[in-house]
């Protein structure tokens, strides 16, 4: 007995002053404070949202809270960019936004990320705006680098993107996100067909794939059918992600998906989020798609994600 | 009068071709796109010299289109081609969202345009194009007349930032500009003085034009005619002075008269020097099989054509 005790306080104090210790205590609370920012600049985005669709009485809160949790990991952990923008932005990651509908995460998080200031979120789809109900390139609004809206183009743009990245022999990547439904877009296919087959494999295409559009669920107005096999048929690699509205999955899933670029194949995420995700009245529902919330709905929503950032 | 000679008839689309290849020489940043129609927009010398820059995108002209706006990100100054119809109706949303109100520098490239096109029919020759693509706020739109000036118009327009519509065909047409003339977008050429008339024409028909010029030359009628390449932004300088002289005009264009070249001298006319004005263009028809020069006599797009409507607006004249 007492040797085994002896051994075993020797295995504690060895541990403590075990170097690996310290390192992996380090990474561990870096993690977790990781985490907690990205917590905390995800509930601030989710306020931002409902606050701009219900200024302007319109806009499209359902899709926007179900990528929160996308955009957030991607601008704030994923991406490497430059915060000074520049049209071509060469040697920096780029993303592209193809259901350009989902303009107020969109907006928010480059706001939060330092592309513009964040007060500017009172203009959204107002007159004179940079914050226009779709995002463009128009009105000059840092962090947009292509006008989306008119929905099935972005794909082909990303891979046009990525195209130019290498032949500039860039070695960042092309992130780029769609709705589900917008898969019904036939130039999606051209574009899909079009990746796979010449192998453009410094795209990562994430697909926002919540089962639901205007009309009600995608199986009930057009059903996608096994999406996994169709993209493995069109000669892409496919990731599964079942937590789409978890920070640490949606993290995972991205930096799996950056270990498979580079080999031949371009990359898609299947992404199954919640619309309306963070306020319990607008998920599991289509209604939220494209509806704002009244003042007693907004306070209702506010009161579930408490101000963390500072609201703008 | 002063006239002008045919150095042999060749295509504008091999115009084309020649002046990408030169660019392709010229300048790194040139990329080419083509959606299965690389023979027929004279593309195989790019294709062939720099095959790293050169894009094979299938029958998917959406997807060139966007492709196109996303390669220019970066840098890239993406020259697409194909067929004007496949150009512009098929993909006129693409052009509208990701190039045009995007503010992409995309050279949209579109050959067979109009009723020349010839046997394949109403389904390929595009009336329309024009008006399409000059309704986009920020596009410009050039149709050219020959070989050479297609060859300079290709090599100017990689020169110019932002998008562009440039629209030739598929027959051997008479080469007669120079082939030094340097090319500047929206800057129209005289190309022969008159007194009575003034003959402003664009693309194929700017040679029956001339020919025109000439038969009316003998009837005693001075025409002048100008060759106005560049629809948008139009040249209402060179429109004004001379109108200002003749008094009465005739426009002929290759196209319908709705959302035409015609439209467009109406216009400047109306708020600048109101003047008699008749129009050589399809009278909002779809064409049809046939030779080309055949369907150009049915449908009134001829020399024969323009002499009959310059001695209508003549007798207009107060």
């Amino acid at each position: 007995m007492d040797t085994d005790n002896r051994k075993s306080n020797d295995e504690g104090l060895c541990f403590i002053i075990n170097p690996y210790f310290w390192a992996t205590y380090k990474i561990l609370i870096y993690l977790m404070s990781t985490t907690q920012h990205l917590q905390d600049f995800v509930t601030q985005v989710r306020r931002d949202i409902l606050r701009q669709v219900h200024q302007v009485n319109s806009g499209h809160p359902g899709g926007s809270l179900g990528c929160t949790e996308y955009f957030s990991v991607l601008y704030q952990d994923v991406m490497e960019y430059s915060k000074d923008f520049d049209m071509d932005g060469k040697n920096e990651d780029l993303f592209f936004l193809s259901n350009g509908h989902i303009s107020p995460v969109f907006y928010s998080v480059l706001s939060r990320s330092g592309f513009f200031p964040v007060e500017e979120l009172n203009t959204f789809r107002k007159i004179d705006s940079r914050l226009q109900g779709h995002p463009t390139t128009h009105e000059g609004l840092p962090g947009i680098r292509i006008a989306s809206g008119s929905l099935g183009q972005g794909m082909s743009v990303a891979i046009g993107a990525a195209l130019t990245k290498k032949l500039n022999k860039d070695s960042h990547l092309i992130y780029s996100l769609h709705g589900d439904g917008e898969l019904q877009e036939g130039q999606n296919w051209e574009a899909i067909l079009y990746a796979g087959s010449k192998g453009v494999d410094n795209l990562i295409a994430t697909i926002d794939y919540n089962k639901k559009q205007i009309d009600g669920a995608t199986d009930d107005v057009l059903p996608l059918g096994n999406l996994k096999k169709k993209f493995e048929a069109f000669d892409w690699k496919v990731i599964e992600l079942k937590a789409g509205n978890d920070i640490a999955a949606i993290k995972g899933a991205l930096e799996e998906a950056k270990g498979l670029t580079g080999k031949k194949q371009p990359v898609v995420i299947l992404m199954e989020t919640e619309m309306g995700n963070g306020v319990d009245f607008m998920m599991g529902t289509h209604a939220w798609h494209g509806k704002a919330p009244n003042d007693e709905q907004l306070e209702k929503a506010l009161s579930q994600n408490p101000e963390t950032l500072g609201d703008y | 009068m002063k006239i002008y000679k045919n150095t042999g008839n060749i295509d504008t689309r091999s115009g084309f071709g020649a002046g990408l290849a030169e660019l392709g020489k010229s300048n790194p940043d040139v990329v080419a796109l083509c959606a299965d129609l690389t023979g027929s927009l004279k593309m195989d010398e790019f294709k062939d010299n720099h095959p790293e820059r050169f894009f094979q995108i299938g029958i998917a002209e959406a997807n060139m289109i966007c492709i196109a706006a996303g390669m220019t990100i970066g840098g890239k100054i993406p020259f697409t081609g194909t067929f004007a119809n496949f150009s512009t109706g098929r993909v006129y949303d693409q052009i509208r969202q990701s190039v045009a109100y995007s503010g992409k520098n995309v050279k949209i490239c579109a050959s067979h345009a109009g009723l020349t096109l010839g046997e394949d029919g109403a389904t390929h020759q595009i009336l329309e194009d024009l008006g399409m693509m000059k309704m986009l706020p920020g596009m410009t739109v050039i149709n050219t007349c020959d070989y050479n000036q297609t060859k300079a118009a290709t090599l100017a327009i990689a020169e110019h930032e932002g998008p562009v519509y440039l629209r030739f065909g598929r027959p051997k047409v008479a080469n007669f500009t120079p082939e030094d003339q340097k090319f500047e977008i929206g800057k129209a050429f005289q190309l022969t003085e008159g007194n009575d008339v003034t003959i402003i024409a664009t693309g194929h028909l700017v040679w029956e034009a001339l020919e025109a010029a000439k038969i009316l030359d003998e009837k005693g009628i001075s025409a002048e005619v100008i060759n106005i390449h560049t629809i948008k932004p139009l040249d209402e300088t060179a429109i004004l002075k001379s109108v200002r002289k003749t008094k009465c005009v005739v426009t002929a264009e290759e196209h319908n008269f709705l959302g035409g070249l015609g439209e467009s001298v109406a216009r400047t006319l109306t708020l600048n020097y109101p003047a008699p004005q008749e129009f050589v263009a399809t009278n909002d028809t779809f064409g049809e099989s046939g030779e080309p020069l055949m369907l150009l006599d049915k449908y009134g797009l001829n020399a024969k054509a323009i002499i009959e409507k310059a001695e209508a607006v003549i007798l207009r004249k107060e």
